[in-house]
């Protein structure tokens, strides 16, 4: 007669529960911070905040773009 | 008695306890509200920024919930509808509500300052501290006022929303809070009349135990005139128009109807026939909140003032 090793423990089914409800949590935590990367990448906000020292990276786009139509006037 | 093993009086939570610990009721008006003081705001915000937005708020609004069900265990366990949430029921333990409250109280406050701006996220946090603090900590157990104060955690989330997209207050997400902050009182309130919970068993004063019946009853009619006022003062904003202001004045002129009913009725007359009309005035006000922000929606699309 064959008896099967072990039933599973009603505690099991709750620590799944746990597990997988935390992992689709993450996953869909991933994919919302990917997507707002994205959106704010698009949407050309600064990236980097100041860091002791000036640098191109964090200046905004609107006082980059005057400069290049400076050069062709001069032209 | 080979049976008896260590899991036998403490299950372990499973996911679905630790959903019902940011009361996913709640949420769900908080998500409303919220989704329209972030739309009908003058300032377009992309779909991703604002359904994050909407999110993090929310979660924010349940951490609270968290932090509520961890203090108020106590108070839980003893009434009837509150004793079979997961912590008075022995399926979370204390410290895990605690902690969930916490890890995503921080976690939903520096999302949403990321997503949107700090502004709407000190407001979160502000929010978050005024309902886990000012009201379960401090008010619940202390005045009967407790509803009316505590009623303006619930009345933030659309100012939020308004925030996420202005970065900023304004004399229309003020209104929006004074729409949510003078409904509160008569919505619980009439709760309160029909519900007769062991409010005073579980040490909570409520306006019904600690000023009797009476009172509540021309509370309920007096707050009812002062919400009308602030509800019809938004129609006149930049967020308000015709559709808008059509649907305020009749539901507040059937929202004061019923509390001059209400005003009038004798306890006698209310347990005569079941509380009947204490029932539909708190049937009402769900509708009531829920058509006055639906309403500004449509005013948003078909056009404001």
């Amino acid at each position: 007669m064959v008896m099967p090793m072990q039933t599973e423990h009603e505690l099991h089914r709750r620590r799944r529960s746990r597990n997988v409800g935390l992992g689709l949590v993450l996953a869909a935590f991933v994919t919302l911070v990917f997507a707002l990367t994205v959106v704010k990448v698009r949407q050309g906000d600064l990236m980097e905040a100041y860091d002791h020292q000036p640098r191109v990276s964090e200046l905004p786009i609107e006082q980059a773009a005057p400069a290049t139509n400076e050069k062709e006037v001069q032209q | 008695m080979t049976d008896i093993n260590a899991y036998a009086g403490a299950p372990e939570a499973e996911f679905g306890d630790y959903v019902a610990l940011l009361k996913p009721r709640v949420m769900s008006l908080v998500v409303f509200t919220t989704m329209v003081g972030l739309l009908v705001a003058p300032v377009d915000v992309h779909p991703v920024i604002a359904f994050s937005s909407v999110l993090f708020i929310a979660l924010g609004g349940g951490a609270s919930g968290a932090l509520n069900m961890w203090y108020d265990a106590d108070i839980d366990a003893v009434m009837t509808r509150t004793r079979n949430r997961p912590v008075p029921s022995g399926r979370a333990t204390g410290g895990e509500a605690l902690a969930l409250g916490l890890v995503l109280s921080g976690i939903a406050v520096m999302m949403l300052g990321l997503a949107a701006n700090w502004f709407a996220a000190g407001f979160l946090a502000f929010t978050i501290f005024f309902y886990a603090v000012v009201y379960t900590m401090w008010l619940k157990r202390w005045t009967p006022q407790n509803i009316v104060i505590g009623g303006a955690a619930g009345a933030f989330p659309p100012m939020i929303g308004w925030a996420c997209a202005t970065g900023g207050i304004s004399i229309e997400s003020l209104l929006m809070f004074a729409l949510i902050f003078f409904w509160t009182p008569p919505h619980f309130w009439a709760l309160a009349l029909f519900m007769k919970e062991d409010y005073h068993k579980a040490g909570v004063p409520m306006l019904t135990v600690t000023h009797g019946r009476p009172v509540t009853r021309r509370h309920i009619f007096a707050y009812t005139l002062v919400l009308a006022a602030f509800a019809v003062a938004l129609g006149f904003t930049s967020i308000g128009g015709p559709v808008y202001m059509a649907v305020a004045v009749v539901l507040n002129a059937m929202f004061i109807a019923g509390g001059w009913r209400i005003m009038r009725r004798t306890e006698d007359a209310a347990i005569a026939d079941g509380y009947r009309v204490e029932k539909q005035v708190f049937r009402l006000s769900l509708y009531y909140l829920f058509l006055h922000f639906l309403a500004l929606l449509v005013q948003h699309w078909v056009g404001a003032w």
